[in-house]
């Protein structure tokens, strides 16, 4: 469109002084080399992914040669013998995501409906709009810290009190709790991840039809009925993308689970004991780690990478078919 | 007839009362609405609950000296701060945005300019949305593997980082920037006889600049806060290092080597350091959000 605007390709008039055509030949070679700049460019960016993933792969090659699927399926952890497995990371990374997506999928959705659907005036729902921006602005390493001093002390008493009781539950069960564990990763993820689903499920349903809504709400259905048969169904792959997005962001997440865990290299039923996600063996072991070691830690990370890569994938091919309705 | 007139309202007035909004329908929507309710209020409140304990602890440990003192205390010392550690952190953000910010706003050009529709801005795209989703410790063992494995830690690995880190970030929110440009400014620009690079560097990019400055304000935001890439890239460093190819020290690998060590000096720094960062990112997030008010008025 742009190069049929402006005329370039036509044939230089023969009239017109040398001096010109000589400028203009320089800035159409100065345009036509911007854009090819951008277009460079632009095709490195993409490379960029595929260039992530091969230099990961490639530097994990050496572990992934000697343990093999193995890798995938075994518990042992020992870098004097040489020996690794991951398994009981890639338990606590699944269990760590799937737990605190029990805790944000319904503050999330809670809260959007809350800030879409008109239950508190505008002066109440924006500073609350701007709250859960903050949320996402918090770095990792701060909510770490103060898991640790603050949040760990604060619930210790309330995870022995709930062992106590309800200890002859699995995942409440063990012996009597110290903090650091894979539920408390958990709880700090959940509230980490929420923003993602709010902000998302909240512009899926400000981009629903009002006709939607109000054709419902005509037909005699309350608030609340409008929204469960009618609002939350039609914007249900947004909502699912939401919490794909809100999982892969979980399943990624280290300084947390490397802080809050307890490292513990096994696995414990039990969701008050200490534990270890993939993301934690790797932040807390990699600066000391010898040479295999390290190509152990790049291996759980190409695992890690497979897992996030899968879920990112899904929720984009969501959000994709999802924008084709729309259109 | 008078029997059936009375009976009618009668039956009327019934239908509405129970039939309209039945008392089950009602509680469950009050229940469901004192739901939405309460997680609007757990969000809040661990919000509020983070924000007081950073500022409560850091207030009280932070001081010119912590500023400014450009070692870490020995174990066991009081004497030291983390002049050095902003230092570094600085250092490896500038290297990140001089790596990112180019690249993210250039290519974002071509899509948004010159390449709307075609394969490849496709796939520059779907790559860049699955990019923002790499954790950012993958972003590390990246720069591990190009820039660590051949010359050792480093701000600069640091940085290449970031880089990887940022710029999704940055060519997403630039193009969307530059979308919101109006096409007749380029084509009035495009009329009066301009290329398409006088086009975009003198209509284009300066319409859109503040939202794209918004945007990188943004990128910068996110990575200035992250732990997890640096801890096997710029790593770290108890001294004063301004060489770009060396191990620096930085707040966030601060915050997590002294949070997990059993000194209260070095705790103290952690809470300080935390207190830097949060008011930093909080900072940037106010700015971009005032000039995005801004450009929307």
């Amino acid at each position: 469109m742009t190069s049929a605007a402006t005329g370039y390709g036509s044939p230089p008039n023969p009239d017109i002084d040398v001096d010109i055509e000589k400028k203009a030949s320089l800035s159409r070679a100065v345009d036509v080399g911007f854009v090819r700049l951008t277009l460079a460019l632009a095709g490195f960016a993409g490379i960029i992914l595929i260039w992530v993933i091969l230099q990961t792969t490639e530097a994990a090659l050496p572990a992934i040669q000697q343990f093999g699927l193995g890798f995938l399926v075994t518990t042992r952890w020992n870098p004097v013998e040489n020996i690794y497995g991951v398994l009981p990371q890639i338990y606590g990374s699944l269990v760590t995501s799937l737990v605190a997506l029990i805790f944000a999928i319904p503050l999330g959705i809670g809260t959007a409906i809350f800030l879409t659907e008109g239950f508190a005036p505008k002066w109440v729902t924006a500073p609350i709009g701007f709250a859960v921006e903050l949320i996402v602005a918090i770095p990792s390493v701060v909510l770490g810290l103060w898991g640790i001093f603050v949040l760990i002390p604060a619930v210790r008493p309330i995870f022995r009190a709930i062992n106590q009781t309800l200890g002859w539950i699995p995942f409440l069960g063990g012996p009597a709790p110290r903090g650091p564990s894979l539920l408390i990763v958990a709880v700090v993820l959940g509230i980490m991840i929420s923003p993602i689903i709010i902000s998302i499920t909240r512009s899926t349903f400000e981009s629903l039809p009002r006709s939607l809504k109000e054709g419902a709400l005509a037909l005699g259905a309350t608030r609340w009925e409008t929204l469960l048969t009618v609002m939350i169904p039609a914007g249900l792959s947004g909502i699912v993308s939401s919490i794909m997005l809100a999982l892969g962001r979980a399943l990624g997440e280290t300084m947390v689970a490397a802080m809050l865990s307890g490292n513990a290299n096994r696995i414990n039923i039990s969701l008050m004991q200490p534990g270890s996600t993939i993301t934690g063996l790797i932040a807390s072991q990699f600066g000391e780690a010898g040479r295999l070691q390290v190509s152990a830690l790049m291996y759980a990370g190409v695992v890690l990478m497979v897992l996030t890569l899968l879920v990112n994938i899904v929720a984009e091919i969501i959000i994709r078919k999802f924008q084709n309705l729309e259109q | 007839m008078s029997d059936s007139a009375q009976l009618a309202p009668e039956k009327v007035d019934i239908d509405i009362t129970r039939a309209a909004i039945a008392p089950v329908r009602n509680y469950t929507g009050i229940v469901l609405t004192l739901l939405s309710g309460l997680s609007v209020a757990v969000i809040i409140a661990s919000l509020s609950w983070v924000l007081w304990d950073v500022g409560k602890e850091g207030i009280q440990r932070i001081n010119w000296d912590v500023l400014t003192q450009t070692r870490y205390p020995a174990p066991g010392l009081a004497e030291g701060g983390f002049g050095h550690a902003i230092v570094g952190n600085l250092m490896v953000l500038a290297t990140g945005a001089a790596l990112s910010f180019p690249f993210g706003i250039l290519a974002a050009v071509y899509l948004s300019e010159f390449g709307r529709g075609t394969r490849l801005a496709y796939l520059v795209k779907f790559s860049c949305n699955v990019l923002t989703g790499v954790p950012a410790i993958l972003c590390g063992l990246f720069a591990y593997a190009v820039v660590v494995r051949g010359s050792g830690f480093s701000a600069f690995s640091g940085g290449v980082a970031f880089g990887v880190l940022m710029l999704p970030i940055v060519l997403r929110s630039t193009e969307e920037a530059l979308l919101l440009v109006s096409p007749d400014m380029r084509l009035a620009s495009l009329g009066l006889g301009s290329t398409r690079f006088q086009t975009t560097m003198r209509v284009v990019l300066p319409a859109a600049a503040p939202a794209i400055v918004t945007g990188l304000i943004l990128a910068l935001a996110r990575a200035a806060g992250e732990a997890a890439p640096l801890l096997f890239t710029a790593f770290n460093n108890n001294f004063w290092s301004t060489d770009l190819f060396g191990p620096v020290a930085t707040l966030p690998v601060m915050v997590y080597f002294f949070s997990i060590i059993p000194y209260r000096v070095q705790q103290q720094l952690a809470w300080a350091g935390a207190l830097v960062l949060l008011a930093t990112v909080l900072a940037a997030s106010l700015i971009a959000r005032f000039l995005v008010y801004k450009t929307r008025k």
